[in-house]
């Protein structure tokens, strides 16, 4: 694959549950190549921001930019995969999924990608869990197999939604060398974390949000006690009488 | 006391009708079989039962209209059959509606609307036929319907079979790679009618689904993949099909609920015994490995 050089423009996104903002007036850009780790509350609208840029959610307002990949070129991992775990389908096939973007639903996966897919395997260490049914994986093994998965999609943007969840300190370590190892690629990160120390030592940018903008930026720089305070003041119960909001930020 | 031969070959040797039982049978489980196991794996077991009733105010139209004729019943059928699965996929994909709810709400409509055509006219006598078939009367066109059915559904499931499986194990990851699983989702819904409407003669409507939901469910007891999975189920409907037909002609029973009977022998004999997950396996304690 070329060098890819995807960036994401969010221009005053709002996405909203029965009206109610989960995101309110975003604007800000994920420039090609940046490492950004998405920080904030319990339902300050970090998945929902994920989902918007993937294209599942539908924005009530303003829009999201890819510039340099198209939609079908993000590689997101949800943070509960929807997946029926008694499904009788082996572990290599589930990672194969990936190479949907390469061969569709037609094309033919040769053994050339089905090294590939054993290599992913190994690198989320997983080797020899090839024929393994995947109801016969832990919670911890079956998100390093969707983590390999993501891997083989070989997509220039990748957006991990906790990512780490379940996983023990050993492994996340070695993901966070795989993700590292993505940067390094000039691919686009986007991942939604709890653990700051993580994302102080692993994520040179940071966009904390609470439902707004709080700060965006190099991480230090972000993530300081006033701004941390800032976002935890946000409240989570919706007010039934709210007003309707009448923001109109101009186009950043 | 009669040898093996009379018992289990002589029916299909000395009658006709015996003969293109089978081959009906034959047919179906080819179609149904593979289908069954698609709709289980979706956690869709009940939508072939709701689309058996949805299919009756089509075939009711077609009588109305056309009389008794098979083909206009089966066309009307078909054509309603679609018309329920298609707005109930609909409202799925576009609202938050589940997939049951919606096919179990647009069934509902069918089956009143199927009711009330048939009580303000005709005899409920020829829709008992609809609902239940006479496969020991299928003639030459039914066959060639069966036989058409079948090769369209297994071909159709072989091109998609990819998109299908990701379809109904991680629907959201398709969503995410724009991977088009709705028209792959609908595509399988029109076989599903399609197998019903195959089944309308022989079996019935009703019955068909038996063929389609018993074979696939006991099919998870003994396989672990999906590819043996779909082998297993289709065997399986075969073997239903031929053995229920011999009870029913030494027994003297019904032919459609007799093979439907036999499933059910069989999907009883799958829980009890069956290899992955059965109710002996689990209680037996197998020993278990240093690691």
């Amino acid at each position: 694959m070329r060098a890819p050089n995807a960036s994401i423009r969010i221009d005053n996104l709002t996405v909203a549950y029965d009206r109610h903002p989960a995101v309110h007036h975003l604007c800000g850009a994920f420039e090609a190549g940046s490492m950004t780790a998405i920080v904030g509350p319990n339902g300050a609208g970090k998945s929902s921001l994920l989902k918007a840029i993937v294209g599942l959610l539908r924005p009530s307002e303003g829009r999201v930019d890819l510039t340099g990949a198209l939609p079908h070129d993000i590689a997101y991992l949800p943070q509960q995969a929807e997946i029926d775990r008694q499904f009788p389908i082996p572990v290599l096939d589930t990672v194969a999924m990936g190479f949907w973007r390469r061969c569709g639903a037609f094309g033919a996966i040769d053994g050339a990608m089905r090294a590939i897919a054993r290599d992913a395997l190994a690198a989320v260490g997983l080797r020899g869990f090839e024929s393994r049914p995947i109801g016969t994986l832990s919670v911890g093994q079956f998100q390093r197999v969707l983590f390999a998965r993501v891997m083989v999609q070989d997509a220039p943007v990748i957006l991990l939604d906790e990512p780490f969840n379940a996983i023990d300190t050993r492994t996340t370590d070695d993901l966070l060398d795989l993700v590292r190892r993505w940067s390094g690629e000039r691919r686009t990160i986007i991942a939604v974390l709890h653990d700051l120390d993580q994302v102080r030592s692993n994520f040179p940018e940071t966009l904390l949000i609470s439902r707004e903008r709080i700060g965006w930026g190099a991480t230090a720089d972000t993530l300081t006690a006033e701004n941390l305070m800032r976002a935890r003041q946000m409240s989570e119960a919706w007010d039934e009488r709210a007003p309707l909001c009448d923001v109109h930020p101009g186009r950043s | 006391m009669p040898g093996p031969y009379e018992l289990l070959l002589l029916p299909f040797v000395e009658y006709g009708f015996m003969r293109r039982a089978l081959v009906a049978c034959f047919g179906l489980a080819i179609g149904c079989g593979p289908i069954g196991v698609f709709l289980i794996l979706r956690r869709m077991s009940l939508v072939g039962d709701a689309m058996s009733h949805a299919v009756l105010p089509g075939a009711a139209i077609a009588f109305l209209m056309f009389g008794f004729s098979l083909t206009a019943m089966t066309i009307g059928g078909f054509l309603v059959g679609l018309a329920v699965a298609l707005l109930a996929g609909s409202v799925t994909r576009l609202t938050p509606l589940r997939e049951d709810a919606s096919f179990a709400a647009l069934f509902l409509i069918s089956l009143a609307l199927g009711v009330t055509l048939v009580s303000s006219q005709g005899s409920s006598v020829d829709l008992m036929h609809l609902l239940f078939g006479a496969i020991l009367a299928v003639d030459n066109p039914a066959l060639l319907l069966i036989a058409s059915i079948a090769s369209v559904s297994v071909l159709t499931l072989a091109v998609i079979f990819r998109a299908l499986v990701i379809e109904c194990l991680d629907p959201a990851f398709l969503r995410s790679v724009h991977g088009g699983g709705a028209r792959f989702h609908f595509l399988f819904l029109v076989l599903v009618v399609l197998n019903l409407v195959a089944g309308f003669q022989s079996l019935g409507t009703l019955m068909t689904v038996g063929l389609m939901m018993l074979p696939a469910a006991s099919a998870r007891f003994w396989t672990a993949g999906i590819g043996p999975m779909l082998v297993f189920s289709a065997c399986a409907a075969f073997a239903c099909g031929y053995v229920g037909l011999l009870v029913s002609y030494h027994a003297n029973l019904p032919s459609g609920p007799s093979i439907i009977l036999t499933a059910g022998a069989l999907y009883l004999l799958s829980v009890a015994f069956g290899r992955h997950g059965g109710l002996v396996s689990n209680y037996l304690r197998a020993p278990h490995f240093q690691r």
